[in-house]
């Protein structure tokens, strides 16, 4: 049964258009103003309906860490941040490495139902970085997958980068790097610089992020595969990629919510809640970042969401985890960084958060609001704010550097193939079966 | 003094610190003759937690303790419950349990006595006794009452004096905490090492920096030569011991191009032979012992301050 056709009344879209859309078997049925149905009516009040947030980089931690996140737990932050689809990471435990491990994450997105999950695959055997791992089997099996990163780890071997890189170009897929130069940043903490000096923290140098974007950029040039960088964090790395696509060659780039509004001078206290990596940088790194992510040279924002539990973050910044959750505070924050400061308009922002993370992935049933498409999509008040708490996230951890921070924007529904998960931005409890 | 926890030379005003090294230097003046003890911390409860190996200090801290009557716990991570996993909050809880009032904290992560004073874990006062490559305060303080006492014209402002910091920049808390507490006091300090062992980000601390100590040498007032650790051979920090000795090391040839006024200072441990020669150690402008013995007398210093004791008596008291 479907039973939950519906008539949306009185939405905007992102370029200011005013429209009702109606939804019949999960399904876009009609998109135009003025539309009057007997389905049920939701009044969304003149605020934004866009198409659902798509991230392409998601630490859910199941298999094995459930401890800190699940996949039924992480797509209930993803809905309630606006995502209608999330990547799962490989570096999970074990490691998804195999059709096995990939099948498994995508079987458990779909028991979730309330988002797409889409699992990512290990470049090389548990992570290691010493052999390609079955590549070719993770795309056929049933998950599909389209996209590979040994995230957490750099491919830092270039022969194994090079390999991988030609190998993923029998089926069209992408080599996600985690761009850091293992050496440069053995035993690193935070930003080399200033901050770090003062402190004591050992430095993670921009150059080591650096060095590996411009090789791999030329890898990619010279077997003519795709390149997927993951979270630039800085201003030479902005260069780079905008140096390599006006030479046309097909590299994309993501930057995190965090790098776009957050320093490294937080580390000042010494609380991990700010560790991450890459870690945070410099104001400079940020506002290239920004200008980068409006002028296109960084393709989308992906959130890099990592949970962690509570004792991991409580104790010295040496011993801490690295990572922030995201999910929840990702559009808030870009909202702040990019649209706040005028850098950014609402179609450019759907665009780096939803259609062209989708068609960097190939996820086709989310690249947009059209008729016939599925229907995933979110409405966003434009002008709300709220305070971010931490102990109120759906995450099942709460390590956000966000935490009692104003934000703009909020998701008021969202709606995954038709089913209406989130409303008021709560859970409604419905999913998708 | 304004503050409840000794994390950082930060923490301390011009004002505080010279109040403090006044406050060192009547301690000294009482417990210099026949009795060495005072009544001040009696029943207080300080603790000595130490995750790294370093019996200089932590004696140092002892004895100081002691002096002030108070009583001490030595907590030592090797072979403790913190070897089993136990986490740095756990351990601290259990010691505030056991009636720790102060507790002096080593340990190799750089801010964890920050983390131990400001996490709400504790609200016993925090000193930091050295935390990872951050800071290292009471030894920065030791230093600046050595200075003080061998420069009685600058009883009251450093300024005028000059001080050469010499070797692993990079590692050292010492360098930092010193570098930070002798300029608030006026001197006016030179970092002098390879740019391997200088850090990047050094143009924002309050220093000048040198790549040569012999250009350097013949203006200063004290040279601080630092402890080269036999890891960074490992880490190429340097060719060899000896191109490092060579260049960085206060050798005798380099004691000579040294001023006679001027006074040599390690925090010790010493390699003899690498970064300063046995006549260096052993001349007579070294004040090296003296920093020991001053360190004591400055821990009480500072322990007195922040726990708030009873007055000094004005003569040491029999107890």
């Amino acid at each position: 049964m479907r039973n939950n056709d519906f008539l949306l009344k009185n939405a905007v879209l992102a370029d200011g258009v005013a429209v009702d859309v109606e939804v019949r078997s999960d399904r876009i049925s009609r998109i135009s103003p003025g539309i009057t149905s007997e389905l049920p009516n939701i009044d969304v009040k003149g605020n934004y309906l866009l198409p659902g947030l798509v991230d392409l980089h998601t630490h859910l931690r199941e298999p094995g860490k459930e401890n800190s996140e699940t996949i039924a737990t992480g797509s209930r932050a993803a809905v309630i941040g606006g995502y209608t689809a999330v990547s799962a990471m490989a570096n999970t435990s074990p490691v998804a490495d195999t059709a096995g491990v990939v099948e498994q994450v995508a079987r458990l997105g779909k028991a979730a139902g309330l988002c797409d999950v889409y699992p990512i695959g290990a470049v090389t055997v548990g992570l290691k970085g010493d052999s390609l791992s079955e590549i070719s089997a993770m795309a056929q099996s049933a998950a599909r997958v389209r996209i590979f990163s040994d995230d957490g780890n750099c491919v830092s071997d270039p022969l194994l980068m090079r390999r991988a890189l030609e190998y993923v170009k029998t089926f069209g897929g992408v080599i996600a790097q985690h761009a850091q130069e293992p050496k440069l940043t053995a035993g690193a903490q935070m930003n080399e610089g200033a901050v770090s000096s003062r402190l004591g923290l050992k430095g993670w140098p921009a150059v080591a992020e650096e060095s590996i974007i411009a090789r791999d950029i030329l890898m990619a040039h010279y077997v003519q595969s795709r390149l997927h960088i993951c979270h630039l964090t800085t201003k030479g790395g902005v260069e780079l990629v905008r140096w390599a696509k006006s030479q046309g060659i097909s590299v994309t780039a993501e930057v995190t919510p965090h790098h776009l509004l957050l320093t490294d001078d937080l580390a000042e206290g010494y609380d991990p809640i700010y560790k991450v990596n890459p870690p945070l940088r410099t104001q400079a790194d940020v506002d290239a970042l920004r200008t980068g992510l409006a002028d296109g040279t960084i393709d989308i924002v992906a959130t890099d969401h990592a949970p962690h539990p509570s004792e991991d973050k409580d104790c010295e910044w040496a011993a801490a985890a690295f990572g922030m959750v995201g999910l929840e505070t990702a559009l808030s924050v870009v909202v702040q960084s990019l649209i706040k400061t005028g850098l950014m308009s609402w179609p450019t922002l759907v665009n780096r958060m939803s259609t062209t993370p989708a068609k960097i992935a190939g996820y086709e049933d989310h690249y947009g609001i059209e008729i016939g498409s599925f229907a995933n999509f979110i409405v966003v008040d434009p002008n709300a704010e709220w305070k971010v708490n931490r102990n109120q996230l759906h995450s099942r951890s709460n390590n956000t550097p966000f935490a009692e921070m104003v934000l703009p924007a909020t998701v008021v529904h969202t709606f995954y193939r038709g089913v209406h998960v989130v409303r008021d931005g709560q859970l409604t409890g419905m999913k998708y079966e | 003094m304004h503050t409840r926890n000794l994390l950082s030379i930060k923490d301390l005003t011009r004002v505080e610190a010279f109040e403090l090294l006044d406050t060192a230097h009547e301690l000294s003046r009482i417990t210099d003759g026949a009795i060495k003890k005072l009544p001040t911390l009696r029943g207080r409860t300080v603790v000595n937690l130490f995750f790294e190996d370093s019996t200089r200090t932590r004696l140092s801290f002892e004895a100081a303790a002691k002096r002030l009557s108070a009583d001490v716990i030595n907590f030592s991570a090797k072979g403790s419950s913190v070897s089993k996993g136990e986490s740095l909050k756990d351990t601290a809880q259990t010691l505030e349990a056991m009636g720790a009032e102060l507790i002096i904290i080593r340990h190799g992560a750089s801010g964890s006595a920050q983390r131990l004073a400001e996490s709400g874990w504790i609200k016993a006062h925090v000193v930091n006794a050295g935390d990872g490559t951050h800071e290292h305060p009471t030894q920065a303080l030791l230093d600046a009452f050595t200075i003080r006492s061998h420069f009685p014209a600058h009883k009251t402002d450093f300024q005028g004096l000059r001080i050469g910091i010499v070797g692993d920049i990079l590692h050292s808390r010492v360098a930092r905490s010193d570098a930070l507490l002798l300029t608030m006091l006026g001197a006016k300090v030179t970092l002098i090492a390879p740019p391997t062992l200088i850090p990047i980000g050094v143009e924002s601390w309050p220093v000048n920096v040198s790549y040569s100590l012999d250009e350097e040498i013949p203006a200063l007032d004290a040279v601080m030569m630092l402890r080269v650790q036999s890891e960074r051979m490992d880490d190429a920090f340097f060719p060899t011991e000896r191109e490092y000795s060579r260049d960085y090391g206060l050798t005798t040839e380099r004691l000579r191009a040294l001023k006679k006024s001027a006074i040599i200072m390690h925090p010790g441990p010493m390699n003899r032979g690498l970064e300063i020669s046995a006549a260096s150690a052993d001349s007579e402008q070294s004040v090296i012992l003296e920093q020991v013995a001053n360190g004591v007398v400055v821990r009480m210093a500072v322990l007195y301050l922040l726990m708030g004791g009873a007055p000094i008596p004005t003569e040491g008291v029999l107890v």
